[in-house]
């Protein structure tokens, strides 16, 4: 017995101790974004943020890039999340609801086509947005970021709607409404938490997006969030970088995402893992 | 494992609604049972391909079309002076012939393999390592350890190599400090520079971002197998070892199996992660991975009819690696 406890003990120092290795990168993040340049330029780092200031992201404010990136980047989002939501939403609703002649093959279409690597197509994509002159443009990027998170949006909204009975439908037609209003009334309403997880869903996903806008905003002013941030890392290779504000940029950039995360993650991963965990 | 799979097909009126052969586009003899469905039935033949019609237009407008103009460039002359005007002259498989006798693509494909391979392996054991020390904790620790999972796998990539990038740093980053504080003197050494380290350094990154969701994954399949299992297992006084092999590691072989797929195919394509180590000062030529590869080749050197080759490689790895996911998540969907 009571080598069993102290062996529990162990195991639990154990995972403290892992824990903190795991979250340090993000704790690092924080903690030098509430830092001055010159504390984090002295050989030996700063381990805690007392003495730290907002200074950092002042200056993140300040730099003139920061602004129009994150206009670029709310508009895509914003635009990918509401496109994909009525898009997916139809989709979803027919592989539920009904049973149509090339249904399955959809399904297998949407699960391969979610599984393609942005790299494999990228070219392709650019070649296509600039002959039809919507390179740098965020019409553009949310069209190829839509066509992106549809697929798996479609697999996830598919679930929340299956998982509504149709008597309830029923029921409601039995009570004298149409088809339309039955859905409306009584469907649509249950199907709220399953939007609020899709539209997380694809926020995260065009938030964080990288490789298609790195290939396809090359402008300046067409830079969303990410490829701003990458800026920062290109510049430290050649010379001193200020890390506190970038640290304090990335800060801004993974607040939002982290707090969406949140609410989401468990419908994400049970999704990507299907029958396979019971959720 | 699902309940699902295991309904009876006509256990329910909606099942009797949809229990139509899956080819048949009429409504079969089978959905006349229920009264309530006569009149908006009439209608079903058209509707449902009406809803799916917005998906398709936006995957074939934004990756099919892609897709068919990088199959038909790829059998193309497609460079610099075709960019500036001059079309593009079909060449058949001297595109193929080109990559696949040019030494650096089966560098890079080895690479990027055993990159992949070596990453997706070290997660799935470590993730499943974690999942079964989640299992032996208490709950305020185990909840501590998922909180700290999940702040780790919520980072934004970019935001994450941001950081990364600044611990890394060869001038002032935290992991130098610490290398030689424990006595190795790193001090100003670039370890972005050499591949063999960029690899290491890369590999930590993306092992470091993907064990949450393996761990958290097959925590949740542990938590499936039956407390009286275990107990059964601990009373033949199986010893640990024993106990995972025999009785745990079969329970959870379905996720196991498909966690560990998608580590793969989600491996194969690192892009964002070798890019910003690139930008942030390892050597391009020497560190290129698939995506990467394809980048320079058509961004780059304004390459088209390679990238494209390429690209249609990295496709056809990525569906043939994939076809065992879909098919375990259809099968599901068949129920």
């Amino acid at each position: 017995m009571r080598s069993a406890r102290v062996a529990t003990s162990l195991f639990s120092l154990l995972a403290i101790a892992i824990a903190l290795v795991w979250a340090f990168p993000v704790y690092w993040m924080l903690n030098s974004s509430l830092l001055p340049n010159v504390v984090l330029q002295s050989a030996t780092p700063t381990f805690l943020p007392w003495g730290g200031s907002l200074d950092n992201f002042a200056a993140v404010f300040a730099d003139g890039g920061f602004l129009p990136a994150l206009a670029v980047s709310l508009t895509v989002t914003l635009a990918t999340v509401a496109a994909t939501l009525v898009i997916a939403f139809l989709g979803a609703l027919a592989v539920s609801r009904f049973r149509f002649r090339g249904r399955r093959s959809f399904i297998l279409a949407l699960l391969l086509i979610q599984m393609l690597p942005a790299e494999g197509l990228f070219i392709a994509q650019y070649k296509m947005m600039s002959s039809v002159g919507l390179l740098n443009n965020v019409v553009g990027l949310t069209i190829l970021y839509t066509a992106a998170v549809v697929p798996f949006t479609v697999w996830m909204l598919r679930g929340f709607v299956a998982g509504i009975p149709v008597e309830l439908e029923e029921a409601g037609m039995v009570d004298g409404l149409s088809r339309t209003q039955a859905f409306l009334r009584i469907t649509f309403p249950l199907l709220a938490p399953g939007l609020v997880a899709s539209g997380v869903y694809a926020f995260l996903q065009a938030w964080n997006e990288f490789t298609i806008a790195l290939v396809v905003m090359t402008e300046d002013q067409a830079k969303t969030l990410p490829l701003w941030l990458r800026g920062f890392v290109q510049a430290s290779a050649s010379r001193e970088t200020d890390w506190g504000m970038v640290m304090a940029a990335s800060t801004l950039v993974a607040l939002p995402v982290i707090v969406f995360f949140l609410i989401v993650q468990g419908r994400m991963s049970s999704g990507l893992v299907g029958g396979a965990v019971k959720g | 494992m699902s309940p699902r799979t295991q309904a009876p097909p006509t256990s329910s009126p909606r099942e009797v609604r949809t229990a139509a052969p899956e080819e048949a586009d009429t409504p079969g003899p089978a959905s006349g049972s229920g009264t309530a469905w006569r009149g908006p039935r009439r209608r079903r033949v058209g509707l449902p391909l009406l809803l799916v019609l917005p998906t398709i237009a936006v995957l074939v407008g934004a990756l099919g079309y892609p897709v068919a103009w990088q199959v038909a460039t790829s059998f193309q002359e497609f460079g610099l002076k075709q960019q500036f005007g001059l079309p593009p002259e079909f060449v058949g498989l001297a595109n193929y012939t080109a990559i696949f006798t040019d030494p650096t693509l089966w560098t890079i494909l080895g690479r990027s393999l055993l990159f992949c391979l070596v990453c997706a392996f070290a997660t799935v054991l470590i993730g499943g390592l974690l999942a079964l020390l989640m299992k032996r904790v208490g709950t305020v620790v185990r909840l501590v350890l998922q909180v700290s999972m999940l702040l780790a796998w919520a980072m934004p990539l970019v935001a994450a190599m941001t950081v990364w990038v600044w611990l890394v740093d060869w001038r002032r980053g935290a992991l130098n400090w610490l290398l030689t504080r424990v006595g190795v003197d790193a001090s100003g050494h670039n370890w972005l520079a050499e591949p063999a380290t960029f690899f290491a350094i890369a590999a930590i990154i993306v092992v470091w971002m993907s064990v949450p969701f393996v761990a958290l994954s097959l925590y949740a399949g542990l938590t499936q197998i039956p407390e009286e299992v275990l107990e059964a297992a601990a009373m033949d006084d199986a010893a640990g070892i024993q106990r995972v092999r025999l009785i745990i590691l079969p329970l959870v072989a379905p996720v196991l199996s498909i966690v560990l797929l998608l580590q793969i195919i989600w491996d194969l394509r690192v892009f964002t992660q070798i890019k910003l180590l690139q930008d942030a000062g390892g050597v391009a030529n020497e560190t290129h991975l698939l995506g990467t590869y394809i980048y320079q080749l058509g961004v780059g050197s304004g390459d088209f009819g390679a990238a494209s080759a390429v690209s249609i490689v990295m496709l056809l790895i990525t569906v043939a690696v994939s076809w065992y996911y879909v098919r375990s998540l259809m099968k599901e969907e068949a129920a």
